[in-house]
């Protein structure tokens, strides 16, 4: 009967998605204490397009000089400051949620990259950095010769 | 620099939606947007952190002293393959319930760097005011 009851929710497929991807969650949080990542904020999400990689953090209300981002070899480290101006002294404070402070995050990526044609670029509060593949780390097609 | 001054900031995880609560009332996968929220004599300010949400794609609705933040994000090309994943993308929404105190025909919206300032003016009977005594 419970069981029935169970299946009956309308929202049991949402609450299903809505566990697994907790479950998702707990596994990268799990994962980035593994010696991959140092450091803890930002989060990052990498892609890969086949050219090259590209690393994504959300990084809301911090300004573009205010972040340093480096390459060196397999190497991205990301650091920088969030600042947030304190409210004037007549006014106060109902929420406190975002925070603020110092953050440096290094990063190993699977291949080399070329570092002199890392861009990067930050719109929306979202920081992309883009690292092309390094020359002899992409893949090669090799022709195969019929006689 | 001191201890205190030095603070490191550290991962905050998204929290979803709760969408037994009955909300959003759209597909996908939607998180809270962390705020803070500010008073002064003259209004209240709520600033929100949407990251990736363009100033087009936020609406902002006031009904029945009830007002609702809802942040599409758009989402990443297909042929960028995920390879390795510590957040995850979706929308935002939050609702507020907005007091009397408010003067919600002015209301005024910016955004900048994925940050939401929200200015909530008072309406003018209930901004403080001295009394002068004679």
């Amino acid at each position: 009967m419970a069981l029935l009851r169970l299946f009956g929710d309308d929202d049991f497929v949402s609450r299903m998605e809505q566990m697994q991807r907790e479950m998702n969650r707990l596994w990268s949080a799990a994962w980035s204490s593994s010696p991959m990542g140092s450091g803890v904020f930002p989060a990052m999400n990498i892609y890969d397009d086949g050219e090259s990689f590209i690393a994504r953090a959300e990084l809301p209300g911090i300004k573009s000089e205010d972040i340093d981002i480096s390459v060196a070899g397999k190497t991205l480290t990301i650091s920088g400051n969030r600042t947030i101006e304190p409210v004037g002294e007549s006014e106060t404070y109902h929420r406190r949620e975002r925070k603020s402070g110092e953050f440096r995050r290094a990063f190993d990526l699977p291949d080399l990259v070329d570092a002199n044609k890392v861009m990067a670029h930050f719109s929306n509060g979202v920081l992309e950095v883009v690292l092309p593949r390094a020359e002899q780390a992409k893949m090669r097609k090799i022709k195969i010769n019929t006689k | 620099m001191t201890a205190k001054e030095r603070r490191e900031l550290e991962v905050n995880q998204k929290k979803e939606v709760d969408t037994r609560a009955g909300e959003p009332t759209r597909a996908g996968v939607w998180y809270v947007p962390e705020v803070d929220i500010t008073e002064s004599d003259d209004a209240i300010t709520l600033y929100a952190d949407l990251p990736g949400v363009r100033p087009e794609n936020l609406d902002i609705d006031v009904r029945d002293d009830v007002l609702t933040l809802t942040a599409e994000v758009e989402p990443i090309s297909e042929n960028r393959k995920l390879i390795w994943r510590e957040y995850d993308i979706g929308g935002f929404q939050r609702r507020f319930t907005l007091g009397e105190r408010v003067d919600q025909a002015k209301i005024n919206a910016t955004m900048k760097d994925g940050v939401l300032t929200l200015t909530l003016p008072k309406a003018e009977e209930h901004k403080p005011r001295k009394i002068q005594v004679s």
